[in-house]
Protein backbone atom coordinates (compact mmCIF):
# COMPACT_ATOMS: atom_id res chain seq x y z
CA UNK A 1 0.00 0.00 0.00
CA UNK A 2 2.85 2.27 0.93
CA UNK A 3 4.68 1.30 -2.24
CA UNK A 4 1.20 2.40 -4.18
CA UNK A 5 1.08 5.69 -2.40
CA UNK A 6 4.77 6.33 -3.22
CA UNK A 7 4.24 5.63 -6.70
CA UNK A 8 1.13 7.47 -7.12
CA UNK A 9 2.70 10.94 -5.32
CA UNK A 10 5.95 10.64 -7.82
CA UNK A 11 3.64 10.56 -10.55
CA UNK A 12 1.74 13.51 -9.26
CA UNK A 13 4.10 15.43 -8.52
CA UNK A 14 5.88 14.50 -11.95
CA UNK A 15 2.81 15.62 -14.24
CA UNK A 16 3.60 19.12 -12.27
CA UNK A 17 7.23 19.50 -12.17
CA UNK A 18 6.92 19.60 -16.09
CA UNK A 19 5.14 21.67 -17.69
CA UNK A 20 2.73 19.52 -18.99
CA UNK A 21 -0.14 19.71 -16.41
CA UNK A 22 -0.42 23.15 -16.58
CA UNK A 23 -0.94 23.50 -20.05
CA UNK A 24 -3.74 20.48 -19.78
CA UNK A 25 -5.16 22.40 -17.30
CA UNK A 26 -5.12 25.81 -19.05
CA UNK A 27 -6.63 24.37 -22.01
CA UNK A 28 -8.97 22.39 -20.44
CA UNK A 29 -10.79 25.24 -18.13
CA UNK A 30 -10.07 27.52 -21.62
CA UNK A 31 -12.60 25.18 -23.92
CA UNK A 32 -14.80 24.40 -21.20
CA UNK A 33 -15.12 27.64 -19.88
CA UNK A 34 -15.99 28.71 -23.32
CA UNK A 35 -18.35 26.35 -23.35
CA UNK A 36 -19.82 26.84 -20.28
CA UNK A 37 -20.34 30.81 -21.31
CA UNK A 38 -21.85 29.41 -24.37
CA UNK A 39 -24.61 27.64 -23.41
CA UNK A 40 -25.39 29.85 -20.35
CA UNK A 41 -25.91 32.67 -23.02
CA UNK A 42 -27.59 30.20 -25.22
CA UNK A 43 -29.94 29.36 -21.88
CA UNK A 44 -30.46 32.98 -20.59
CA UNK A 45 -31.55 34.01 -24.44
CA UNK A 46 -33.92 31.66 -24.33
CA UNK A 47 -35.37 32.10 -21.46
CA UNK A 48 -35.98 35.57 -21.95
CA UNK A 49 -37.33 34.90 -25.33
CA UNK A 50 -39.67 32.71 -23.71
CA UNK A 51 -40.55 35.16 -21.07
CA UNK A 52 -40.86 37.71 -23.91
CA UNK A 53 -43.60 35.67 -25.75
CA UNK A 54 -45.43 34.40 -22.64
CA UNK A 55 -46.31 38.23 -22.06
CA UNK A 56 -47.11 39.15 -25.33
CA UNK A 57 -49.76 36.13 -25.08
CA UNK A 58 -50.56 37.13 -21.34
CA UNK A 59 -49.70 33.63 -20.16
CA UNK A 60 -47.47 32.71 -17.27
CA UNK A 61 -43.82 32.47 -18.40
CA UNK A 62 -42.68 28.95 -18.89
CA UNK A 63 -40.49 27.04 -16.91
CA UNK A 64 -36.72 26.67 -18.29
CA UNK A 65 -34.56 24.24 -16.05
CA UNK A 66 -31.82 24.35 -15.37
CA UNK A 67 -30.66 20.73 -15.17
CA UNK A 68 -32.43 19.74 -17.87
CA UNK A 69 -31.32 22.41 -20.58
CA UNK A 70 -27.75 23.35 -19.48
CA UNK A 71 -26.14 21.00 -16.82
CA UNK A 72 -27.36 17.39 -18.80
CA UNK A 73 -25.97 18.96 -21.98
CA UNK A 74 -22.67 20.28 -20.32
CA UNK A 75 -22.05 17.15 -19.21
CA UNK A 76 -21.79 15.72 -22.51
CA UNK A 77 -19.39 18.83 -23.53
CA UNK A 78 -17.27 17.61 -20.13
CA UNK A 79 -17.10 14.40 -21.30
CA UNK A 80 -16.07 14.58 -24.68
CA UNK A 81 -13.39 17.59 -23.98
CA UNK A 82 -12.43 14.78 -21.91
CA UNK A 83 -12.06 12.32 -24.58
CA UNK A 84 -9.43 14.52 -26.16
CA UNK A 85 -7.35 15.64 -23.47
CA UNK A 86 -7.34 12.24 -21.20
CA UNK A 87 -4.91 10.79 -23.67
CA UNK A 88 -2.30 13.62 -23.07
CA UNK A 89 -2.44 12.73 -19.27
CA UNK A 90 -1.51 9.20 -19.84
CA UNK A 91 0.15 8.86 -22.65
CA UNK A 92 4.18 9.83 -20.50
CA UNK A 93 3.02 7.12 -17.86
CA UNK A 94 4.89 4.36 -18.98
CA UNK A 95 6.11 5.46 -22.39
CA UNK A 96 8.83 7.97 -19.89
CA UNK A 97 9.55 5.54 -17.92
CA UNK A 98 10.46 3.69 -20.78
CA UNK A 99 12.41 6.00 -22.66
CA UNK A 100 14.56 7.27 -19.05
CA UNK A 101 15.14 3.51 -18.76
CA UNK A 102 13.81 4.31 -15.16
CA UNK A 103 11.41 0.97 -15.85
CA UNK A 104 15.14 -0.51 -14.52
CA UNK A 105 14.40 0.86 -11.31
CA UNK A 106 10.75 -0.48 -10.84
CA UNK A 107 11.40 -3.72 -12.69
CA UNK A 108 14.57 -4.17 -9.83
CA UNK A 109 13.19 -2.80 -6.68
CA UNK A 110 10.82 -4.85 -4.37
CA UNK A 111 7.65 -3.52 -5.91
CA UNK A 112 5.10 -5.68 -7.29
CA UNK A 113 3.91 -4.66 -11.54
CA UNK A 114 0.15 -4.70 -9.71
CA UNK A 115 1.37 -1.57 -7.19
CA UNK A 116 3.21 0.06 -9.92
CA UNK A 117 0.25 -0.26 -12.56
CA UNK A 118 -2.46 0.87 -9.46
CA UNK A 119 0.00 3.63 -8.46
CA UNK A 120 -0.09 5.70 -11.58
CA UNK A 121 -3.55 4.93 -12.51
CA UNK A 122 -4.86 6.65 -9.34
CA UNK A 123 -2.45 9.47 -10.16
CA UNK A 124 -4.06 9.70 -13.89
CA UNK A 125 -7.53 9.66 -12.14
CA UNK A 126 -6.34 12.45 -9.63
CA UNK A 127 -5.13 14.80 -12.23
CA UNK A 128 -8.50 14.44 -13.96
CA UNK A 129 -10.53 15.51 -10.74
CA UNK A 130 -7.86 18.70 -10.43
CA UNK A 131 -9.13 19.51 -14.20
CA UNK A 132 -12.84 19.18 -13.09
CA UNK A 133 -12.31 21.23 -9.87
CA UNK A 134 -12.97 24.73 -12.27
CA UNK A 135 -15.74 23.36 -13.97
CA UNK A 136 -17.12 22.88 -10.50
CA UNK A 137 -16.60 26.70 -10.25
CA UNK A 138 -18.95 26.89 -13.15
CA UNK A 139 -21.30 25.15 -11.49
CA UNK A 140 -21.65 27.16 -8.39
CA UNK A 141 -22.55 30.06 -10.42
CA UNK A 142 -25.76 28.51 -11.60
CA UNK A 143 -26.23 27.40 -7.90
CA UNK A 144 -25.47 31.22 -6.69
CA UNK A 145 -28.12 33.03 -9.43
CA UNK A 146 -30.32 29.80 -9.74
CA UNK A 147 -31.49 27.10 -8.40
CA UNK A 148 -31.13 23.90 -10.23
CA UNK A 149 -30.82 20.52 -8.41
CA UNK A 150 -27.79 19.28 -7.02
CA UNK A 151 -28.03 15.60 -7.04
CA UNK A 152 -27.99 15.24 -10.93
CA UNK A 153 -25.00 17.59 -10.51
CA UNK A 154 -23.31 15.63 -8.46
CA UNK A 155 -24.06 12.00 -10.15
CA UNK A 156 -22.76 14.10 -13.62
CA UNK A 157 -19.46 13.99 -12.01
CA UNK A 158 -19.52 10.47 -10.54
CA UNK A 159 -20.26 9.87 -14.21
CA UNK A 160 -17.19 11.97 -15.80
CA UNK A 161 -14.89 10.14 -13.00
CA UNK A 162 -16.20 6.58 -14.02
CA UNK A 163 -15.83 7.62 -17.80
CA UNK A 164 -12.81 9.32 -17.05
CA UNK A 165 -11.28 6.09 -15.62
CA UNK A 166 -12.02 3.90 -18.49
CA UNK A 167 -10.44 6.20 -20.64
CA UNK A 168 -7.28 6.56 -18.61
CA UNK A 169 -6.90 2.59 -17.70
CA UNK A 170 -7.02 1.89 -21.62
CA UNK A 171 -4.70 5.00 -22.18
CA UNK A 172 -2.32 3.62 -19.43
CA UNK A 173 -1.97 -0.51 -21.15
CA UNK A 174 -1.67 1.86 -24.70
CA UNK A 175 1.20 3.30 -22.95
CA UNK A 176 2.94 0.34 -22.13
CA UNK A 177 2.88 -0.64 -25.22
CA UNK A 178 5.60 2.02 -26.49
CA UNK A 179 7.82 4.26 -25.63
CA UNK A 180 7.21 6.87 -27.48
CA UNK A 181 4.89 9.55 -26.21
CA UNK A 182 3.54 10.84 -29.40
CA UNK A 183 2.37 7.01 -30.36
CA UNK A 184 0.81 6.70 -27.09
CA UNK A 185 -1.25 9.84 -27.10
CA UNK A 186 -2.53 8.77 -30.42
CA UNK A 187 -3.39 5.03 -29.39
CA UNK A 188 -5.00 5.86 -26.23
CA UNK A 189 -7.04 8.46 -28.13
CA UNK A 190 -8.00 6.05 -30.80
CA UNK A 191 -8.62 3.03 -28.47
CA UNK A 192 -10.91 6.09 -26.47
CA UNK A 193 -12.53 7.42 -29.86
CA UNK A 194 -13.61 3.45 -30.76
CA UNK A 195 -15.44 3.36 -27.92
CA UNK A 196 -17.13 6.09 -28.21
CA UNK A 197 -18.44 6.18 -31.73
CA UNK A 198 -18.78 1.93 -31.72
CA UNK A 199 -21.98 2.30 -30.86
CA UNK A 200 -22.68 4.19 -33.88
CA UNK A 201 -22.85 0.85 -35.81
CA UNK A 202 -25.42 -0.39 -33.87
CA UNK A 203 -28.07 1.72 -35.94
CA UNK A 204 -27.30 -0.35 -39.51
CA UNK A 205 -26.49 -3.71 -37.42
CA UNK A 206 -29.07 -6.31 -36.94
CA UNK A 207 -29.17 -9.52 -34.85
CA UNK A 208 -27.19 -10.54 -32.22
CA UNK A 209 -24.54 -7.79 -33.02
CA UNK A 210 -26.95 -4.46 -32.14
CA UNK A 211 -27.19 -4.87 -28.63
CA UNK A 212 -23.72 -6.32 -28.28
CA UNK A 213 -22.38 -2.33 -30.12
CA UNK A 214 -24.95 -0.46 -28.14
CA UNK A 215 -23.77 -1.72 -24.97
CA UNK A 216 -19.83 -1.35 -25.90
CA UNK A 217 -20.71 2.48 -26.66
CA UNK A 218 -19.26 4.41 -23.95
CA UNK A 219 -22.09 7.17 -24.63
CA UNK A 220 -24.93 5.66 -23.70
CA UNK A 221 -23.71 4.42 -20.22
CA UNK A 222 -22.72 8.40 -19.94
CA UNK A 223 -26.39 9.77 -20.74
CA UNK A 224 -28.26 8.64 -17.26
CA UNK A 225 -25.59 9.52 -14.94
CA UNK A 226 -26.05 13.55 -16.48
CA UNK A 227 -29.76 12.88 -16.05
CA UNK A 228 -29.19 12.57 -12.63
CA UNK A 229 -29.39 8.57 -12.81
CA UNK A 230 -26.81 5.98 -11.30
CA UNK A 231 -27.97 2.51 -12.41
CA UNK A 232 -25.23 -0.05 -11.50
CA UNK A 233 -25.23 -1.75 -15.11
CA UNK A 234 -23.40 1.70 -16.52
CA UNK A 235 -21.27 1.77 -13.30
CA UNK A 236 -20.77 -1.80 -13.94
CA UNK A 237 -19.59 -1.32 -17.20
CA UNK A 238 -16.94 1.51 -16.39
CA UNK A 239 -15.67 -0.83 -13.88
CA UNK A 240 -15.26 -3.65 -15.70
CA UNK A 241 -13.67 -1.69 -18.55
CA UNK A 242 -11.30 0.21 -16.02
CA UNK A 243 -10.48 -3.18 -14.84
CA UNK A 244 -9.69 -4.73 -18.09
CA UNK A 245 -7.24 -1.89 -19.37
CA UNK A 246 -5.75 -1.98 -15.65
CA UNK A 247 -5.15 -5.96 -16.63
CA UNK A 248 -4.36 -5.65 -20.07
CA UNK A 249 -1.26 -2.67 -18.56
CA UNK A 250 -0.31 -5.27 -15.99
CA UNK A 251 -0.15 -8.58 -18.28
CA UNK A 252 1.76 -5.91 -20.73
CA UNK A 253 4.30 -4.90 -18.20
CA UNK A 254 4.82 -8.35 -17.05
CA UNK A 255 5.40 -9.26 -20.74
CA UNK A 256 8.21 -7.33 -20.85
CA UNK A 257 10.39 -9.30 -18.67
CA UNK A 258 9.84 -12.20 -20.51
CA UNK A 259 10.04 -10.87 -24.08
CA UNK A 260 13.50 -10.67 -25.67
CA UNK B 1 27.26 -14.62 -1.18
CA UNK B 2 26.43 -14.64 -5.03
CA UNK B 3 26.24 -18.23 -6.31
CA UNK B 4 25.56 -17.97 -10.26
CA UNK B 5 25.32 -21.46 -11.71
CA UNK B 6 25.46 -22.15 -15.83
CA UNK B 7 23.33 -19.44 -16.73
CA UNK B 8 22.06 -18.86 -19.93
CA UNK B 9 20.14 -16.39 -22.08
CA UNK B 10 18.90 -16.42 -25.35
CA UNK B 11 17.77 -13.13 -26.72
CA UNK B 12 15.34 -14.76 -29.36
CA UNK B 13 18.13 -16.85 -31.94
CA UNK B 14 20.87 -14.90 -30.06
CA UNK B 15 22.44 -16.71 -27.37
CA UNK B 16 24.05 -13.60 -24.82
CA UNK B 17 25.28 -15.74 -22.39
CA UNK B 18 25.82 -19.30 -21.90
CA UNK B 19 26.69 -21.09 -19.22
CA UNK B 20 28.29 -18.24 -17.13
CA UNK B 21 29.07 -19.85 -13.51
CA UNK B 22 31.04 -18.02 -10.62
CA UNK B 23 31.01 -17.21 -6.92
CA UNK B 24 31.23 -13.81 -4.88
CA UNK B 25 32.24 -13.90 -1.48
CA UNK B 26 30.97 -11.70 0.96
CA UNK B 27 32.29 -8.16 1.55
CA UNK B 28 34.16 -9.31 -1.90
CA UNK B 29 34.30 -6.76 -5.43
CA UNK B 30 33.79 -8.81 -8.42
CA UNK B 31 35.24 -7.26 -11.75
CA UNK B 32 33.17 -8.49 -14.58
CA UNK B 33 35.67 -7.61 -17.41
CA UNK B 34 34.91 -7.94 -21.27
CA UNK B 35 34.23 -6.21 -24.56
CA UNK B 36 30.78 -4.71 -24.93
CA UNK B 37 28.13 -7.00 -26.38
CA UNK B 38 30.03 -10.13 -23.81
CA UNK B 39 26.88 -10.40 -22.43
CA UNK B 40 27.81 -8.49 -18.76
CA UNK B 41 24.82 -6.21 -18.26
CA UNK B 42 22.76 -9.44 -19.11
CA UNK B 43 24.36 -11.35 -16.62
CA UNK B 44 23.54 -8.78 -14.01
CA UNK B 45 19.93 -8.34 -15.60
CA UNK B 46 19.03 -11.48 -13.99
CA UNK B 47 21.07 -11.10 -10.84
CA UNK B 48 19.03 -8.33 -10.25
CA UNK B 49 15.68 -9.87 -11.02
CA UNK B 50 15.58 -7.76 -13.91
CA UNK B 51 14.71 -10.70 -16.48
CA UNK B 52 14.65 -14.48 -15.94
CA UNK B 53 17.72 -16.59 -17.52
CA UNK B 54 16.51 -19.33 -20.40
CA UNK B 55 18.60 -21.93 -18.17
CA UNK B 56 20.53 -21.57 -15.19
CA UNK B 57 20.40 -20.81 -11.74
CA UNK B 58 21.52 -18.04 -9.62
CA UNK B 59 21.29 -17.13 -5.84
CA UNK B 60 21.81 -14.15 -4.32
CA UNK B 61 22.21 -14.13 -0.47
CA UNK B 62 21.09 -17.38 -0.34
CA UNK B 63 18.02 -16.30 -2.27
CA UNK B 64 16.95 -18.09 -5.41
CA UNK B 65 16.96 -15.36 -8.06
CA UNK B 66 13.72 -17.05 -9.32
CA UNK B 67 11.40 -17.93 -6.64
CA UNK B 68 12.89 -14.88 -4.16
CA UNK B 69 13.05 -12.49 -6.12
CA UNK B 70 11.71 -10.01 -3.71
CA UNK B 71 13.74 -10.81 -1.08
CA UNK B 72 16.66 -11.31 -3.63
CA UNK B 73 15.60 -7.32 -4.89
CA UNK B 74 15.08 -6.12 -1.24
CA UNK B 75 19.11 -6.62 -0.74
CA UNK B 76 20.43 -5.82 -3.62
CA UNK B 77 21.58 -2.03 -5.03
CA UNK B 78 21.81 -1.55 -8.63
CA UNK B 79 22.91 1.01 -10.72
CA UNK B 80 22.35 0.06 -14.48
CA UNK B 81 24.37 1.45 -17.36
CA UNK B 82 21.94 4.60 -17.50
CA UNK B 83 21.30 5.58 -14.36
CA UNK B 84 17.64 5.06 -14.06
CA UNK B 85 16.46 9.23 -13.12
CA UNK B 86 13.92 10.66 -13.24
CA UNK B 87 15.33 13.70 -15.17
CA UNK B 88 12.05 15.82 -13.71
CA UNK B 89 12.62 15.20 -9.86
CA UNK B 90 14.72 16.91 -7.65
CA UNK B 91 17.65 14.77 -6.06
CA UNK B 92 15.96 15.25 -2.56
CA UNK B 93 12.69 13.94 -4.17
CA UNK B 94 13.99 11.50 -5.94
CA UNK B 95 15.84 9.53 -3.21
CA UNK B 96 12.80 9.88 -1.13
CA UNK B 97 10.83 8.03 -4.24
CA UNK B 98 13.66 4.95 -4.11
CA UNK B 99 13.46 4.82 -0.57
CA UNK B 100 9.70 4.28 -0.52
CA UNK B 101 9.74 1.89 -3.25
CA UNK B 102 12.49 0.04 -1.48
CA UNK B 103 10.37 -0.36 1.45
CA UNK B 104 12.68 1.80 3.88
CA UNK B 105 11.45 1.93 7.60
CA UNK B 106 9.10 5.37 7.61
CA UNK B 107 11.40 6.49 10.87
CA UNK B 108 14.59 5.68 8.94
CA UNK B 109 13.60 7.00 5.70
CA UNK B 110 15.57 11.02 6.20
CA UNK B 111 18.44 9.46 7.99
CA UNK B 112 18.75 6.64 5.39
CA UNK B 113 19.01 9.58 2.72
CA UNK B 114 21.43 11.29 4.44
CA UNK B 115 23.34 8.80 4.82
CA UNK B 116 23.55 7.94 1.09
CA UNK B 117 23.63 11.47 0.13
CA UNK B 118 26.73 11.81 2.19
CA UNK B 119 28.65 8.16 0.70
CA UNK B 120 27.60 9.82 -2.17
CA UNK B 121 28.91 13.52 -1.85
CA UNK B 122 25.94 15.16 -3.54
CA UNK B 123 25.01 17.42 -0.86
CA UNK B 124 25.85 20.19 -2.43
CA UNK B 125 22.73 19.65 -5.22
CA UNK B 126 20.44 17.87 -3.13
CA UNK B 127 17.93 20.45 -3.93
CA UNK B 128 18.68 20.77 -7.72
CA UNK B 129 16.31 18.61 -10.93
CA UNK B 130 18.21 16.09 -11.47
CA UNK B 131 17.72 17.12 -15.32
CA UNK B 132 19.92 20.00 -15.10
CA UNK B 133 22.86 17.73 -13.12
CA UNK B 134 25.95 17.19 -14.83
CA UNK B 135 26.39 13.65 -16.13
CA UNK B 136 29.07 13.46 -13.14
CA UNK B 137 26.59 14.51 -10.59
CA UNK B 138 23.76 11.86 -12.29
CA UNK B 139 26.07 9.26 -12.21
CA UNK B 140 26.54 9.50 -8.13
CA UNK B 141 22.47 10.23 -7.78
CA UNK B 142 22.38 6.65 -9.33
CA UNK B 143 24.98 5.21 -6.78
CA UNK B 144 22.78 6.99 -4.21
CA UNK B 145 19.88 5.77 -5.37
CA UNK B 146 21.69 2.41 -4.85
CA UNK B 147 22.70 2.21 -1.62
CA UNK B 148 19.52 3.27 -0.08
CA UNK B 149 18.23 0.66 2.34
CA UNK B 150 21.68 -0.31 2.77
CA UNK B 151 22.01 -3.38 0.44
CA UNK B 152 23.94 -6.38 0.93
CA UNK B 153 24.91 -6.79 -2.73
CA UNK B 154 25.70 -4.22 -4.95
CA UNK B 155 25.81 -4.22 -8.59
CA UNK B 156 27.75 -1.50 -10.71
CA UNK B 157 27.27 -1.68 -14.80
CA UNK B 158 29.74 -0.20 -16.00
CA UNK B 159 29.64 2.51 -13.40
CA UNK B 160 32.44 5.30 -14.92
CA UNK B 161 31.16 5.02 -18.13
CA UNK B 162 31.10 8.27 -19.94
CA UNK B 163 32.58 10.63 -17.42
CA UNK B 164 35.99 13.06 -17.28
CA UNK B 165 38.98 10.89 -16.00
CA UNK B 166 38.18 13.51 -12.78
CA UNK B 167 34.77 12.32 -12.38
CA UNK B 168 36.28 8.89 -12.97
CA UNK B 169 38.51 8.87 -10.31
CA UNK B 170 36.08 10.31 -8.05
CA UNK B 171 33.68 7.24 -8.67
CA UNK B 172 36.49 4.90 -8.06
CA UNK B 173 37.23 6.20 -4.84
CA UNK B 174 33.55 5.59 -3.48
CA UNK B 175 33.51 2.02 -4.48
CA UNK B 176 36.24 1.30 -2.89
CA UNK B 177 35.23 2.87 0.12
CA UNK B 178 32.21 0.33 -0.15
CA UNK B 179 34.26 -2.18 0.19
CA UNK B 180 33.69 -4.60 3.21
CA UNK B 181 30.31 -3.28 3.64
CA UNK B 182 28.70 -4.62 0.35
CA UNK B 183 29.67 -7.72 -1.83
CA UNK B 184 29.94 -5.42 -5.06
CA UNK B 185 30.22 -7.04 -8.69
CA UNK B 186 30.88 -4.30 -11.20
CA UNK B 187 31.02 -4.74 -14.86
CA UNK B 188 33.32 -2.74 -16.91
CA UNK B 189 35.23 -2.68 -20.57
CA UNK B 190 38.08 -0.68 -18.99
CA UNK B 191 40.78 -2.38 -17.41
CA UNK B 192 42.72 -0.08 -15.05
CA UNK B 193 39.18 0.72 -13.48
CA UNK B 194 39.13 -3.01 -12.46
CA UNK B 195 42.89 -3.62 -11.59
CA UNK B 196 42.43 -1.34 -9.19
CA UNK B 197 39.13 -1.45 -7.89
CA UNK B 198 38.43 -5.47 -7.82
CA UNK B 199 39.40 -8.42 -5.82
CA UNK B 200 38.97 -10.68 -8.65
CA UNK B 201 37.97 -10.79 -11.85
CA UNK B 202 36.02 -12.71 -14.49
CA UNK B 203 36.39 -12.36 -18.04
CA UNK B 204 33.84 -12.79 -19.89
CA UNK B 205 33.83 -12.59 -23.77
CA UNK B 206 31.05 -13.92 -26.50
CA UNK B 207 28.94 -14.76 -23.47
CA UNK B 208 31.00 -17.51 -21.83
CA UNK B 209 33.52 -17.18 -18.88
CA UNK B 210 37.27 -17.38 -20.25
CA UNK B 211 39.32 -16.09 -17.04
CA UNK B 212 38.50 -16.03 -13.53
CA UNK B 213 41.13 -14.94 -10.92
CA UNK B 214 43.32 -12.05 -9.11
CA UNK B 215 44.27 -9.50 -10.85
CA UNK B 216 47.97 -9.84 -9.61
CA UNK B 217 47.66 -13.91 -10.65
CA UNK B 218 46.30 -13.31 -14.26
CA UNK B 219 49.29 -10.90 -14.64
CA UNK B 220 51.56 -13.44 -13.50
CA UNK B 221 49.75 -16.35 -15.23
CA UNK B 222 50.74 -14.18 -18.81
CA UNK B 223 53.98 -13.15 -18.05
CA UNK B 224 56.02 -14.97 -20.05
CA UNK B 225 59.02 -13.01 -20.92
CA UNK B 226 60.34 -9.51 -20.55
CA UNK B 227 59.59 -6.43 -23.01
CA UNK B 228 61.86 -3.53 -22.89
CA UNK B 229 60.96 -0.40 -24.67
CA UNK B 230 63.72 2.13 -25.81
CA UNK B 231 64.43 5.31 -27.51
CA UNK B 232 67.87 5.49 -29.27
CA UNK B 233 69.78 8.25 -30.95
CA UNK B 234 71.90 6.34 -33.37
CA UNK B 235 72.39 4.00 -36.39
CA UNK B 236 69.88 1.72 -37.24
CA UNK B 237 71.99 -1.12 -38.30
CA UNK B 238 74.28 -0.76 -35.95
CA UNK B 239 71.51 -0.89 -32.98
CA UNK B 240 70.22 -4.20 -34.36
CA UNK B 241 73.89 -5.41 -34.44
CA UNK B 242 74.20 -4.91 -30.73
CA UNK B 243 70.69 -6.43 -29.85
CA UNK B 244 71.35 -9.49 -31.85
CA UNK B 245 74.43 -9.92 -30.36
CA UNK B 246 72.69 -11.23 -26.88
CA UNK B 247 71.83 -15.04 -27.43
CA UNK B 248 69.11 -14.58 -25.25
CA UNK B 249 66.86 -11.82 -26.73
CA UNK B 250 64.04 -13.50 -28.68
CA UNK B 251 62.02 -10.59 -30.57
CA UNK B 252 63.68 -6.94 -31.59
CA UNK B 253 61.51 -4.23 -33.67
CA UNK B 254 63.34 -0.84 -34.66
CA UNK B 255 61.82 1.61 -36.04
CA UNK B 256 62.44 5.39 -36.82
CA UNK B 257 60.90 7.78 -35.50
CA UNK B 258 59.71 11.41 -36.94
CA UNK B 259 61.98 12.83 -34.96
CA UNK B 260 65.16 10.93 -36.24
CA UNK B 261 65.51 8.98 -33.26
CA UNK B 262 64.87 4.83 -32.92
CA UNK B 263 62.16 3.10 -31.49
CA UNK B 264 62.96 -0.13 -30.06
CA UNK B 265 60.90 -2.76 -28.64
CA UNK B 266 62.92 -5.75 -27.53
CA UNK B 267 61.60 -9.09 -26.20
CA UNK B 268 63.70 -11.30 -24.13
CA UNK B 269 64.04 -14.56 -22.03
CA UNK B 270 65.10 -12.56 -18.80
CA UNK B 271 65.72 -9.55 -17.71
CA UNK B 272 68.71 -7.80 -20.06
CA UNK B 273 67.80 -3.83 -19.11
CA UNK B 274 71.72 -3.72 -17.19
CA UNK B 275 73.59 -5.53 -20.19
CA UNK B 276 71.16 -3.12 -22.90
CA UNK B 277 72.40 -0.55 -21.30
CA UNK B 278 75.94 -1.49 -20.86
CA UNK B 279 76.22 -2.39 -24.38
CA UNK B 280 74.73 0.63 -26.39
CA UNK B 281 76.74 3.21 -24.05
CA UNK B 282 80.43 1.06 -25.12
CA UNK B 283 79.42 1.19 -28.70
CA UNK B 284 78.07 5.19 -28.03
CA UNK B 285 74.89 5.17 -28.87
CA UNK B 286 72.80 7.49 -27.22
CA UNK B 287 70.54 5.88 -25.01
CA UNK B 288 67.54 8.16 -24.19
CA UNK B 289 64.95 6.26 -22.51
CA UNK B 290 64.35 2.52 -21.30
CA UNK B 291 61.62 1.19 -19.89
CA UNK B 292 60.31 -2.57 -18.93
CA UNK B 293 56.73 -3.08 -20.44
CA UNK B 294 54.52 -4.57 -18.12
CA UNK B 295 52.08 -7.06 -18.54
CA UNK B 296 48.74 -5.36 -18.08
CA UNK B 297 45.38 -6.76 -17.39
CA UNK B 298 44.76 -5.09 -21.07
CA UNK B 299 47.05 -7.30 -22.82
CA UNK B 300 45.72 -10.28 -21.08
CA UNK B 301 42.47 -9.18 -22.29
CA UNK B 302 43.20 -9.02 -25.17
CA UNK B 303 44.99 -12.06 -25.35
CA UNK B 304 42.02 -13.64 -23.89
CA UNK B 305 39.01 -12.04 -25.99
CA UNK B 306 40.66 -11.95 -29.21
CA UNK B 307 44.04 -13.85 -29.93
CA UNK B 308 42.44 -17.17 -28.52
CA UNK B 309 39.60 -16.55 -30.50
CA UNK B 310 41.61 -16.70 -33.40
CA UNK B 311 44.43 -19.72 -32.47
Amino acid sequence: MRKTLAIFIKEFKSFFYSPLAYVIIAIFTLITGYLFYNVLSWFVEQSFMLAMQAQQYRQAPPKMNLNLHLIRGYFGTLAFISLFILPTITMRLFAEEKKQGTLELLYTSPITEIQVVLGKYLAGLALYVVLLIPTMFFMALLFIYGNPEFLPVLSGYIGLILLSSTFISLGLFISTLTENQIIAAIGGFALSLLLWIIGWGATFAGGTLKPVLEYLSILVHFEDFAQGVIDSTHVAYYLIFTFFGLYLSLKSIESVKWRT
Amino acid sequence: MIEVNELTRYYGQKRAISNVTFKVKKGEILGLLGPNAAGKTTTMRILTCYMPPTAGSATVGGYDIFDQSMEVRQITGYLPENPPLYSDLTVNDYLLFVAQIKGVDKSKTSSEIETVIEKATIGDVRNRVIGKLSKGFKQRVGLAQCLLNNPQVVILDEPTVGLDPKQIIEIRELIKNLRGDHTIILSSHILPEVEQTCERVVIISEGEVVAEDTPQNLTARMKGGERVILELEGDEKQVQEIFNSFPDVTGLHVKKSNSGLLNVEVESKKDLRKEYAQALIAKNVGLLEMQSDKVTLEDIFLHLTTKEEAA
